[in-house]
Formats: structure tokens, sequence, C-alpha cells
């Protein structure tokens, strides 16, 4: 039976490398358990056990966060464990811990408070975990469906809701349609290198060259589908709906873990695998950029419902991350790790402050809800006042440091058409946000109703309030956690 | 005491007004009178502690002054850095004053959301005083669109009918402006590794290519021309204006437009000297076009704000003629005239102001004999309004003439251009002594306007310091010349380097080519202003 010693060896040995991702396993497992111990009214206990499988996947990973710069690779190789690993799981980790405290109360509300919501948000973190730190295909294919499975279920889970169905059904066959492409990329890659491991699959590749018809197919088709899993215009259409239908708290969390993680994917593949033929892409990556920049801006202007409104401007920041990839330098890869830090935060927020509308009957998540706000809930209005200068790109926010190190990035790889368009698309963004601000601040209100915040819901916002003003106006510590994930290794 | 030594009185100006916003964050909003008080005692706190600059400041040094630099983002290389000159000086000190003015003046007239009110003012009477302290970009790009949020926030909630669409669209126009700026930034620390103003302004000259040069001042030129705003870029003003409540107007019109006219002296200048020189036959007609059409739009407004709207399109064309013009005279004649424009506009709206919270109004043909029934204001009002169309013994005058001057001395096309210019402050009498006479002059044809109460104490307090200072000025200009010498001369000389050399080559031979300005040394200007 040697080949279980192996296997009982190998665990044994890299088990601490997948600790996190194992914890959190285990406690999503213990939800599913002791949810059926719970009355109804002692539900929100499930939320304290997810919180906890939270902090304890945190501690395990930051016992990891010496890890040397090219990363220690384990169970024969096909993970790989380095800081990129390790900033983009932190992230992850942040992302749904935001998430579980804003949803306690949104899903009494809802009446569909049950376990399996926080156990699906914990496996949807597990899986972009293993998204991160993936290096090979079939742990990265696996990953990915980990967590796109569990997203599907969760934008359903609104049951008696029909905007949540429908949302759900369109993401999961759009969903599969990408992933089937998707694999489809992954297959020809395994054809031309016979292996599934990403150093020989480029090693494969640079000799190949970039002429190559096949690895042209590889790179047309994986990035297609990656560009659908970050809503990427013209793969873009799933995001409206999908914002839409789905419990609010998940609508934070596709948008910010579920790109992010797809963006971890994105720049593994990229910047290991397809680097030696970055000729190819950089052009195509800049289409897609400007696109989403161009269709998510535009779209938005005319939006009354807030979140489909930060579904199309979600769109836009994804046109303005991938620009840190078209400039392709040390700039760029610092400006999309710092971008996607803070986005994860502020964009939470904003989120949250729709969330906090939310009561019996009333959706309230149309611009015409959010009117006279600033009489009815000012520290809401100012949050979300915040929250939208910073998706703005307006100082002293963190959104104005991620945009400054794009342009950055652009014009030190003389990108300059590009850094023009880009920083004229702020106009349209300040534009709908601004529409939101006018209601809240402006116009009158017709509604008595004043909007509480439970502590849940404060503490959530106090840590993006922060993080989004401290990023905005001393971002050198964040600066330095974005170049500490700087992706060293890749492509050099 | 450590807050008030010379390296940290800028920080402690600029953060004082921000301790007011913050302080009233924790006074409950039912207190209204609570936040007038804190917010006109911040105010005045702002001008109080700006004082010291004036007699600390040491004349006739070429160096920026009371420099504070510390660290802020190492890892970008952009740093907490504050300085001023003379140009920054007049700059500060006109904005604390006009702060602490439009503050006082909004007691009565504004009379709901009063915390947000005296907060988001006090906010952005910092945005703006960091504008003309930054000595570094990013610092500078920083307070740059900071002060946008306040002051959409005042127009849109506490101007007039249409204050939703002026405000959006005095952000949008000003955006557009500055995203542009902040890639030209970027190129500049992409060739010269720095953010530092003061090493760029001091470097050699060479420091960026004729070809990078152009560019860049087109970069720079969107923000600032629309600040300013100079003539196809205004319409966001009338707008912004007419809506915003009078405090409003007063520091769009007395400090928000200053910074267009002070980005080009501080960074379009010194900085592109070449682009300069090629584009400033186009900057010098847009100037004109501003300074005429500006006032023949005036003569067509029905509505008074809308008219001294206007008239801040005209005035500050002035202003960039007199920049561009690139002689030491015009330069010190437009910074004179930004502080006069200040002073008069200023002014002219906090009297259009009293008289709508007494009318609810601004139609001039709702008005008509008011010297009558407000004799006090009629006087203040004729000093103002002499003031601003350039009255010798007032203000306006030496600027204009200053400016005027200043371009006439430029070659071969010179007498031309001050020949429209001249046409432009005869429309200007016009228009404004028209205006009078509309409003003040006559017999009351307007049952409502008999009985309207004169000035009362506040608003002498809040004009009879604008007065001081229009008569100080038009007397008196000496000591503002010799603040701005040193700053004027700076630019000048990287701009337009040939320029003093000339001068001195031309003291030798005894009788004076030209019929104007014979031997005009930078300190005569002061005589001659008179």
């Amino acid at each position: 039976m040697n080949i279980w010693n192996d296997l009982f060896e190998q665990t044994r040995r890299d088990l601490p490398l997948i600790l996190p991702q194992v914890e959190l396993a285990f406690f999503g497992l213990g939800i599913l358990l002791t949810d059926f111990l719970l009355e109804e009214r002692f539900k929100w206990v499930n939320a304290v056990t997810a919180m906890l499988g939270v902090g304890f996947s945190a501690y395990a990973l930051w016992r990891l966060h010496g890890v040397p710069a090219d990363g220690i690779a384990g169970f024969k190789n096909s993970i790989l464990v380095d800081p990129f690993f390790v900033f983009f799981s932190f992230l992850f980790l942040a992302s749904a811990a935001l998430v579980i405290l804003i949803s306690v109360r949104y899903m009494e509300i809802e009446a569909e408070h049950h376990g399996e919501y926080y156990a699906l948000i914990l496996f949807a973190t597990l899986g972009m975990m293993f998204l991160a730190c993936g290096n090979d295909l079939i742990v990265l294919f696996v990953a990915l469906e980990t967590m796109a499975i569990s997203f599907y279920i969760l934008t359903g889970f609104l049951r008696h809701d029909r905007r949540s169905n429908e949302a759900a059904l369109k993401y999961v066959l759009l969903g599969a349609f990408s992933s089937g492409i998707l694999a489809y990329g992954f297959s020809i890659l395994y054809g031309i290198s016979g292996s599934t491991n990403l150093a020989s699959i480029r090693a494969t590749v640079e000799q190949r060259g970039p002429a190559d018809v096949l690895v042209l197919l590889a790179l047309v088709t994986v990035a297609a589908g990656v560009f659908f899993k970050v809503a990427a215009v013209p793969f873009h259409q799933w995001a409206p709906d999908v914002y839409e239908g789905a419990p609010t708290p998940i609508t934070a969390f596709v948008s910010v873990a579920s790109k992010t993680a797809s963006f971890a994917l994105l720049l593994r593949l990229f910047l290991t695998v397809f680097w030696p033929v970055r000729v190819d892409w950089t052009m195509l990556v800049a289409a897609v950029a400007v696109l989403s920049m161009t269709v998510g801006n535009i779209a938005a202007i005319t939006e009354s419902n807030v979140k489909r409104l930060l579904a199309y401007s979600s769109i836009s920041h994804v046109g303005y991350i991938l620009l840190g990839l078209v400039a392709a330098n040390q700039r760029g890869f610092q400006a999309m790790a710092f971008y996607l830090l803070v986005y994860a935060f502020f964009n939470t927020g904003a989120f949250a402050t729709v969330i906090v509308l939310r009561r019996k009957g009333v959706i309230g998540d149309e611009i015409d809800d959010m009117n006279g706000l600033i009489t009815r809930n000012p520290g809401a209005a100012v949050l979300m006042l915040i929250f939208l200068l910073s998706l703005a790109g307006v100082p002293p926010t963190a959104g104005f440091v991620g945009k400054l190190l794009i342009f950055w990035a652009l014009i030190e790889s003389q990108h300059y058409v590009l850094a023009v368009l880009a920083v004229l698309y702020i106009l349209p963004a300040v534009y709908y946000y601004f529409r939101i601000v006018a209601a809240m601040f402006v116009r009158e209100s017709t509604d008595t109703f004043h909007p509480r915040v439970t502590i849940g819901q404060g503490v959530a916002l106090a840590a993006m309030t922060f993080v989004t003003l401290a990023a905005g106006i001393f971002p050198d510590p964040f600066l330095r956690l974005a170049t500490y994930s700087l992706l060293l290794p890749f492509g050099h | 005491m450590a807050l008030f030594d010379n390296q940290h009185i800028l920080s402690t100006i600029l953060f004082t007004p921000l301790l007011g916003s913050i302080l009233m964050l924790f006074i409950p909003r039912e207190r209204a009178n609570a936040h007038r008080v804190v917010g006109n005692l911040f105010g005045f706190l702002g001008l109080a502690v700006s004082l010291p600059l004036l007699w600390r400041f040491q004349v006739g040094q070429a160096d920026f002054q009371f420099t504070e630099v510390h660290s802020w983002i190492p890892s970008i290389g952009a740093r907490y850095s504050l300085g001023i000159d003379g140009l920054g000086l007049v700059m500060v000190m006109l904005t604390t004053l006009l702060g602490a003015i439009s503050i006082l003046s909004s007691w009565k007239a504004i009379q709901k959301r009063e915390k947000e009110y005296y907060l988001l003012f006090l906010l952005l009477q910092t945005g703006m005083l960091g504008v003309f302290m930054s000595l570094d970009f990013v610092l500078f790009y920083v307070f740059w669109e900071v002060m946008l949020v306040p002051m959409y926030f005042l127009i849109g909630v506490w101007g007039s009918e249409r204050r939703l669409y002026a405000a959006i669209k005095f952000f949008l126009y000003t955006l557009a402006g500055s995203v542009v700026m902040l890639l030209a930034i970027l190129a500049i620390y992409h060739n010269a590794h720095t953010f530092d103003i003061h090493e760029i302004l001091h470097s050699p000259q060479t420091m960026f290519s004729v070809q990078l040069q152009r560019y860049l001042f087109w970069g720079f030129f969107f923000a600032f021309a629309i600040k300013v705003p100079m003539f196809p870029f205004h319409t966001w003003l009338p707008d912004a204006h007419t809506e915003a409540p009078t405090a409003g107007s007063v520091i769009l019109a007395g400090v928000l437009l200053k910074m267009g006219t002070y980005g080009f002296l501080r960074f379009s200048l010194p900085m592109f000297p070449d682009a300069t020189n090629q584009f400033r036959g186009i900057m010098i007609v847009l100037s004109l076009v501003a300074i005429i059409y500006g006032a023949l739009v005036c003569m067509m407004q029905k509505d008074m704000k809308k008219l001294i709207a206007y008239s801040s399109v005209s005035h500050m064309g002035f202003v960039t003629l007199g920049i561009f013009a690139l002689t030491p005279l015009g330069i010190a004649g437009s910074i004179i005239q930004q502080i006069n424009h200040g002073i008069s506009t200023g002014a002219l709206f906090l009297l259009v102001g009293m008289l709508y919270e007494r009318r609810h109004t601004r139609l001039i043909s709702e008005f008509g004999g008011l010297s009558t029934p407000m004799p006090n204001f009629a006087a203040i009002y004729m000093i103002i309004t002499l003031s601003s169309l350039g009255m010798p013994l007032l203000n306006g005058f030496i600027g204009e003439f200053t400016i005027l001057r200043g371009t006439f001395e430029v070659p071969h096309y010179g007498m031309t251009w001050a020949a429209w210019g001249v046409l432009g402050i005869i429309l200007g009498a016009a228009y404004l002594l028209w205006l009078y006479q509309r409003v003040m002059f006559g017999s009351v044809t307007n049952p409502a306007n008999e009985h309207l109460p004169d000035l009362n104490a506040r608003e002498y307090a809040t004009l009879i310091p604008l007065v001081i200072l229009a008569f100080w000025i038009g007397i008196y200009p000496k000591p503002l010349f010799r603040v701005l010498d040193e700053s004027v001369r700076q630019v000048v000389e990287h701009v337009n380097p040939g320029y003093y050399q000339a001068q001195q080559a031309a003291e030798l031979p005894a009788p004076a080519a030209r019929p104007v300005s014979p031997a005009a040394g930078q300190t005569s200007s002061s005589q001659a202003g008179k």
C-alpha cells in the first residue's frame, strides 16, 4: 500500500499550506450540522460560527505570511503558496467577514435565515482561496467551480422572490457556458503541453511562440472564460440581472470577492502561462478594458435602481483594473492589487448602505428610496457619500489613489490614449454617482422611515469606512501591502 | 507657541477651519444657533491665525517661506509640503478674509440645515487654503479636488431653483479639467522624477523638452481655463454663481476663480515657458474675447446676480490678459486685479444677497429708487460699483491700469491688445452704472420697496472691511506691489528671460524709444499705479 503511505506523508507535510482552507471547510460543515439544533430566533449563531471560521482561517493564513517570494509548492506542485496567495486570501476572508456581518439582519427580514447560507459563503471563500493558490489547471478549475456553484445557490437563495430565481437561473446557464469555454481552453493547453502544471505549460507556450494557432486559441478561450467571471464587456450581460436579483449581501459578495478571485485567476494565468505571448493579449485586454469602461459608464447613467447602477459601475471598475494589466509594469500590478484591495471595502460599503434601507415590504434599492436620507439617517447618508466618492475616484478616498496608480502605470508604459480615455470616463461616473448623492442630500423625503443600523452592520460599516478613508489619506501601509503581493516571481 | 512658529503656522491656518467642522459634528443639529456661532467663530479664527503672516513675511526674499515638509506617501514620493511666496500670501489672506466675511453674511440667509452648511463651508476653506499652500503636486491635486465636494453641496442644497443642475454642471466642468491635469502631473513626475513643486520651479529651464511642454501646457490649461473661467469654458459660471447662496457666490467669485489664475502663474508660465510663449497669442485672444463678450452679455441681463456673474467673466479676462502679456507689470497687475475682483465682486454679491434677503427677488425690474429707503446701502453700493469699474483712487483702477500698461509694453501687438482691453473697461462702466441707475435712482416705483430697512450692524461688518481695502489698494498699493515683486520677477525670469536684460540695455541710451514707461523698473510700478 505504498500509495497510501505516500498520500499520508504528503498530506502530513503539506497540510499547513492548506490549513486556512481546511478550517473554512470544517466550520462550513459544522454550521450545516448545528443548524438543525437552532430555533428560528437563534439563527444568528450560525453567523457567529461563520465569523469564527473566518477568524481561525485568517490566523492560519497569518502564519503563512512569511513565505518566500517565489512561494512554497505543495501536493506534488499542484498548489503554490506565495505572497500573492496570502494577499488575495486575506482579501477574500475580509470580504467574507464583511458580508456575514451585513447579512444577519437582511436575511431575517427576508425570512430566509438558514444555516446553509453561511456555510455556502464559507465554501465559496474556500474556492476562491484555492483559486489564488492553484498551480495546476485541474485545481484551478475545481476551485473556480466550487466558488461558482456556491454563488449560483446563494444568488437564488430567496426562494420566494421571482427576481432572485431568475437571476440564479441566468447565472447558472451563462456561468456553465463560460466554464465550458474555459475548460476548452484548458484542454488545449493540456493538449499542447501534455501537462496540467502551469510552469510546464508556460515552457511549452514560450517555445511555441506568440504566432502559434493553438496558443492563440487557448488564449482566446481562456480569456473569454475569465472575462465572463469578472464581468468584463462583452461578457457582462449577466451582471446587472444577477446583482439586482441576488440578496444584497450576496450582490456585494459577487461584485467584490468573486470578482477579485477571478482577477487572481486571470493574473495567475496571464502572468505565468501567457506571459511569453503578451504581445497577443495586450491589445485584447486593452480593448476589453475600454469597452468595459464605456459600456459600464454609459449604461449606468440611466439606471434608476441602485443595485443595477452599481452593477454597471462595477463593470467600469473592471475596465480600470484591467488597464493595470495592459500597462504590465511594476506600477500597474501594484495598482491592480491596491485597487482590488480597497475596492473590496468601498464597494461592499455601498451595498451595505442599501441593505440598511431594507425593511419589511420595501426593498429600498431604487434611487428614490434614498431621498432625504440625510434627515432620516445622517450617518448612513454620510457613509454612502464617502463610498460613492471613492467609487468615483474623488480624493481623499481610496478610490482616488487606486485610479491615480492606474493612470500612472499607463503613463509610465506610454499608453497615453488609454490614459486620457480612462480619466475622462470619471466624468460620467461622477454624474451617475451624484444622482444618488443628490437624492440623499438634496431631495426631500416622502418617507418617514428612519433606517436603523444594527451592531453587525455598524462594525462592518466602520471597518469599510476606515479603510476607504485611511487608504485615501495615508495610503502608504496599503501600498506596501499591495507591493508585498506584487506578483514579483511572475513573468520575470 | 509651537503651533504658531514659522514652521507650523501654515498647517495651523490650513487646519483651523477643519477643526471647526470636526467640532460641529458633535453638536446636535437642532441647535442651529450653536452652529452659527461655531461657524463664525472658526471663520474669524481662521482669519486671525493667518494675520501673523502679514508681518512675518520677508519681503524681497526669492524663495518660498514658512515651509513645512513631512513625509506623507513615501512609496510614491508624495510629501506633505507647504510654503508660500508673495503670490501665495495674498491668496491665503484673500481666502481667510473672504471666508470669514461670507460665513458672517450667512447668518440670516441660511435658515435650513445650518449644521451641514457651516461644516461644509469650513471644509471648503481648508480645501482652498491647501491649494494655495501646497508645494507638492499630489497634495495640490488632492486639495484642488477636495473642495469641489463642499461647493457642490453649497450650491446644490442651499441654492435657488435650478440648483441641482448648476451644482452638477459646476462639478463636472471643473472635474473635466482637473482629471486631465492629473495626467499632466503624472507626466511631469515621469520626466522630472519628483512631485516637488519647489524643485521643479528651481531646476534648469530645460527640464522639459519643448514638445513635452506643449502637451503639459494644454494638460494644465483645461483645468485652469475652466476654473478662471476663460472664454469658451465659462458656461458653468453664470449658472453656478446665480444659483449658489450669497456666501457661495462670494467664495466662488472671490477665491475659487483665482485658483485657475494662480495655477497659470505658479505652474504653466514658469514650468512651460516655451509653450507659453508659443500659445500666448491664443491666450490673449481668448482673454480679449472674454473681456468684450462678458461685458456685452452683462448689458442684456435681467437678473442682478447673473449680471455680476458675467461681469466676472469680463474681469477675469483682464486678469488672464495681464498674465499672458508676460511682462512684470502685466503680471503684477493681474495679481492685484485678482484681489480687486475678490473684493469688489465679492462685495457686489453680498449687496445683491442683502437685497434678496429683503425682497426674495433678484430681478432688476423689481427694484428702482432704492436710494431713498436705503441711503447707506446706496452709498456703499456706489463705492463698490466705482471700484469695480476702475475709478481712480479705488482698487479697480490700479489693477486695470497696471495690466493695460503691462500689455502696452509688449512689442508689436501690445497697443492693439490694450486698445481692446480699454474698450472692455468702457463697457464695464456702462453696464455697472446702468445697473446702478436702474436699481438705485429715480423714484420708488414698486410699493414693496418703499420701506426696505437699511443696512444693519452685521451687514456693515461684512462690507466695511472690503470698502476699506478698496480704498487702501486704490490710494496706497505700494506695499502690495512690494510683496508681489519677487514672485513676479521669478515668473518673468522663467517665461520671458529676455525682458530684464532688455530693460537694462534700454536704460543706457538716454532718450527712451517708447512713449510709455521710460525706465520702468518693477519697483517704480507702484508709483505709476497712482
